[in-house]
């Protein structure tokens, strides 16, 4: 305990919602099994009362994480430790730790009662005491009129809600949850985002969520770590990692991106040009101290910040000419993949801010187009 | 956490202590020289050279394998009916009755089995004068009877387990039911076919409680001259009887698990590549 | 003509004979001998070939049988034993059986399947002969028996010294041996129940708290009664119905129900007496059966809901 105290650096920022030390310090942990390394030395710092995401595909080592902060694994290499306290050798009925399980877990054996109270058994508490905290759960997830049913007799979302309050009911100092919302449709899915966010909030315990949908990552999340290959590719808000991604990986795996390889041509204060070869030019983008004249780059921009119009743009600094090879309408917004002289595709959002019928399309198939985009849209990626 | 497993695996090796001792110190004895089964009095494997020249046992075990192979071979074919009949054919007149006449034979201790059945040929001897003797024929029939509905359950939990919709897609491609059943259903449920002839040739081939009330003189299986034998105490040529058959169905059992072992390694490794070739 | 009974067999009579075929078998020789024991029950013996007679007015009914069956000790006391000597096989194999089979689900994969082929295996050999082996154990001058006094001997005083351990032909060798011979029809259902439980619910329990003999009373437990009681019946109604065992190794003085229905048909040549002791039997069994039965139909209306 007080090592770790003594360890905490005081100069680390702390960020609103902390309070001092790091709740959870996960460092160079690494974890093998066999020949195969599912986590990398990974070095992780989560605040107290943080909503935090591990987003990454599967065989990331998202889960593996996870599931070594609950205790059910234990790290190869590497300190993890929780309020202070070093993890190693705690077994997960000594943690200050519960998890919400992606199958949910339920006791099936157990009423909607008995599986929230489950934890509460092993608390000094008298009856009353525990009653009050299993309805006060109940309450929070409003399911206090289920409370007599099993978990076969309720639905997948009641489930899930039942596998909340349970693992919120012994008061932990960290709530895991492992694809909380994977098994719930598109609908319920929106909903319980916003309801688990609003629980966070209310609670102020802290959350790590492992995920592989960057959707779910991005709205409840106050930060994300990006995995890949059991190493964490870029920590930061939904913002940061959308809009400044670190590098390829990252820019391709959160929305959808062109990418592109480029050369940087000219540096001045105001901007960097960059030749692109594939869009057949040399374009601006906004100024950046990391690169020079001669570096090589990749090029990227998302399709939202490309704007699609019949004739040239005269205002705008970039722009391209293309013909729409093909176009999907999705409601809110579609998709144009223009196909440039040199045979590049370039994928571009167009908002339908505007009701218009399939004749009345800004551009239909083999349509001359314009593509242009600000300098700000562009991101440059060095790694 | 690692505690539980040690006590775990403790009583796992104390279990099958249990179930090998006695059957590794029979066969010990088997090479036993001396007449006396339980006292060591050297090695010899004299007691293997007699029981090959004892025309008695001989015949025993080709009636009690001439019995298995007839019975379990009909019993299959019953069963598989029975089973086909229970996975697939929804309703029918009396499927309540038939499906617990498939289950009873199961539960019926051996002993009611054998007096009924043994009560039945002797009234239809005395009414329609058949069958004449018993034997052969009677314990055959008693054994199909009690072994028949062992494939009947084999084959419906296989078919139940099936997915249907592949005999779905056979009729949507224009197959009648009867080709349906010979296409499609029949392949399916071969496996299960197989394991249930091998279950029924091993009941039988077993059996002593209701052969012993279905036979008749001169009709004498291996299980029953043992049975009479054992009654008199432990002889070592029954040693070295039941030494011939624990390696026989050791090897048996340890080649169809290799080949199950082996069939499931090469399908593991299949869908590895196949996952592989399209990731 | 042929043509006729081939397209009569292609359009429905293939289906017919499917379920005709092992139906008929069935009932002939299955459910008839089924009647014939509950109606030779109400008979009397009789020096007649075949040996029983009923009663002359309608309705034929003779209680004779039953009114001896609750009468005469020796059947009461033969329940009793039979009931007595399966309930504690049944009960000594789950204490062995059960933490086998959760022992087979903990182990690795490879080595899972060989071991339950190892319990399988004993399965597949002669029934009689394992009971066989016991008898050469048994005996008091097999190695089993005077290791076994050895160690008995170094517990009791000098004096009180045995020269071997009376095991042969006592209900102490029936339950063993049946022990011994059913412990597999215990061990592979209570497996397929093991492995079935959905291992996150035991991390679900040690997550909230509970430490692991805590885990196992709450969760593993509870899961498993199916599968015990499953396996409880597969040992009990054979083991309360057992002849070989208690004719081979059993107390002639203390003979077990199966044992009794066999001398009385056999020995006693009393067809009508048998029957009602197998008819009794069956009565006694009916009731595990149905306990059963509706375990299985409550699980199953569970599941479908």
């Amino acid at each position: 305990m007080a090592e770790a105290t003594k360890e905490a650096k005081p100069a680390t920022p702390a960020p609103i919602w902390g309070k001092g030390a790091p709740h959870i310090r996960i460092e160079n942990v690494s974890k093998r099994f066999g020949d195969f390394v599912a986590v990398d030395n990974v070095s992780l710092r989560i605040e107290k009362g943080e909503l935090f995401a591990l987003l990454g595909g599967s065989g990331c080592g998202k889960t593996t994480l996870l599931r070594m902060l609950a205790g059910f694994e234990s790290p190869t290499s590497g300190k993890i430790s929780i309020d202070g306290q070093d993890m190693a050798g705690v077994a997960p009925y000594e943690r200050p730790v519960n998890m919400m399980f992606q199958s949910y877990a339920l006791f099936p054996h157990m009423s909607v009662e008995k599986n929230v109270g489950y934890g509460l058994k092993h608390e000094a508490m008298s009856d009353k005491e525990r009653a009050d905290r299993v309805r006060e759960m109940l309450d929070l997830v409003q399911l206090t009129p289920l409370a007599g049913r099993k978990p076969h007799q309720i639905s997948g979302g009641q489930r899930q809600r039942v596998a909340l309050a349970r693992a919120l009911a012994c008061h932990p100092k960290v709530l895991l949850l492992d694809e909380p919302l994977g098994a719930l449709d598109k609908k319920l899915r929106e909903h319980m985002q916003i309801e688990l966010a609003n629980i966070q909030y209310k609670t102020g315990i802290t959350f790590v969520v492992v995920t592989h949908d960057q959707e779910e990552a991005m709205t409840l999340a106050t930060r994300i770590a990006v995995m890949d290959k059991g190493v964490v590719r870029q920590i930061g808000s939904a913002t940061e990692i959308y809009e400044y991604p670190n590098s390829r990986f990252v820019a391709g795996f959160i929305g959808s991106i062109n990418l592109e390889d480029g050369v940087v041509d000219e540096v001045s204060e105001e901007c960097t040009f960059v030749r692109v070869d594939a869009l057949g030019g040399v374009f601006r983008a906004r100024a950046d101290k990391r690169v020079k004249k001669g570096d090589k780059i990749t090029f990227a921009i998302r399709p939202e910040k490309i704007t699609i119009t019949r004739s040239k743009p005269d205002r705008a600094v970039n722009t391209i000419a293309g013909t729409v090879n093909d176009l999907g309408y999705f409601g809110k917004d579609s998709l144009y993949r223009v196909k440039l002289a040199n045979g590049e595709i370039v994928s571009v959002n167009f908002v339908n801010a505007r009701r218009a019928g399939e004749n009345e399309r800004i551009a239909q198939w083999e349509d001359k187009v314009w593509l242009s985009f600000d300098p700000t849209a562009v991101i440059l990626l060095t790694e | 956490m690692n505690r539980r497993p040690m006590f775990l695996i403790s009583c796992l090796a104390f279990g099958f202590a249990f179930f090998y001792v006695p059957i590794l110190s029979m066969i010990f004895f088997s090479f036993n020289k001396s007449r006396l089964a339980t006292v060591w009095g050297g090695f010899s494997v004299q007691w293997y050279g007699k029981l090959f020249k004892n025309s008695q046992i001989i015949d025993a075990a080709v009636l009690s394998i001439e019995i298995a192979l007839v019975s379990a071979t009909i019993a299959t074919i019953l069963g598989a009916m029975a089973g086909i009949a229970l996975a697939r054919f929804r309703r029918f007149r009396g499927r309540t009755l038939f499906s617990g006449l498939v289950t009873a034979p199961l539960i019926m201790p051996e002993v009611i089995t054998g007096i009924s059945s043994l009560m039945l040929f002797i009234l239809m001897a005395e009414w329609i004068g058949w069958p004449g003797k018993r034997g052969f024929t009677t314990v055959t029939i008693a054994h199909i009877t009690f072994s028949m509905t062992y494939v009947t359950t084999i084959v419906q939990s296989r078919l139940s387990s099936a997915d249907i919709s592949v005999e779905e897609a056979a009729a949507d491609l224009g197959s009648r039911p009867w080709q349906v059943l010979k296409d499609i259903t029949l392949p399916i449920i071969s496996p299960a076919i197989l394991s249930g002839w091998l279950l029924a040739f091993t009941i039988s081939l077993d059996d002593v409680v209701i052969t012993n009330f279905t036979t008749g003189p001169g009709a004498t299986t291996l299980p029953i001259l043992v049975w009479s034998k054992v009654k008199l105490g432990v002889t070592p040529d029954i040693n070295a009887l039941a030494t011939i058959i624990v390696v026989i169905v050791g090897a048996g059992v340890a080649a169809a698990g290799i080949i199950m072992h082996r069939t499931d390694k090469r399908r593991e490794r299949e869908v590895q590549l196949a996952i592989k070739a399209n990731g | 003509m042929r043509s006729g009974a081939a397209r009569w067999f292609n359009l429905n009579g293939w289906r017919d004979i499917i379920i005709a075929a092992p139906y008929a078998w069935l009932i002939a020789f299955f459910l008839i001998p089924f009647f014939i024991v509950i109606a030779m029950s109400f008979a009397v013996t009789a020096p007649t070939s075949p040996p029983f007679a009923f009663g002359d007015g309608f309705p034929w009914i003779d209680m004779r049988n039953f009114a001896r069956l609750f009468g005469d000790w020796l059947y009461v006391r033969a329940y009793l034993t039979s009931v007595w000597n399966a309930l504690i096989a049944t009960v000594l194999c789950l204490l062995v059986g059960y933490p086998m089979a959760l022992g087979l689900t903990r182990v690795s994969r490879s080595w899972r399947n060989i071991l339950l082929m190892l319990v399988i295996l004993p399965f597949w050999t002669s029934f009689l002969l394992r009971v066989y082996a016991w008898i050469g154990l048994m005996g008091a001058n097999s190695w089993f028996n005077r290791g076994l006094t050895g160690l008995v001997n170094m517990v009791l005083p000098a004096d009180m010294a045995l020269r071997s351990i009376p095991m042969m032909n006592t209900n102490f060798a029936v339950v063993l041996v049946m022990v011994y011979s059913y412990l597999p029809f215990m061990i592979l259902p209570l497996y397929a129940n093991l492995e079935k439980l959905d291992q996150t619910l035991n991390e679900a329990a040690m997550d909230l708290g509970s430490r692991p003999w805590r885990v196992f009373l709450d969760v593993t437990l509870p899961l498993s009664v199916p599968g015990i009681i499953a396996g409880g019946l597969l040992v009990f109604i054979p083991a309360s119905g057992e002849l070989i065992i208690p004719s081979l190794v059993g107390s002639a003085s203390d003979p077990m129900i199966g044992r009794v229905i066999s001398d009385e048909f056999s020995s006693a040549r009393d067809w009508p007496m048998a029957s009602a002791v197998a008819v009794a039997l069956l009565f006694m069994l009916v009731i595990p059966m149905m306990v059963y039965q509706r375990f299985e139909a409550k699980a199953q209306g569970e599941d479908a809901q």
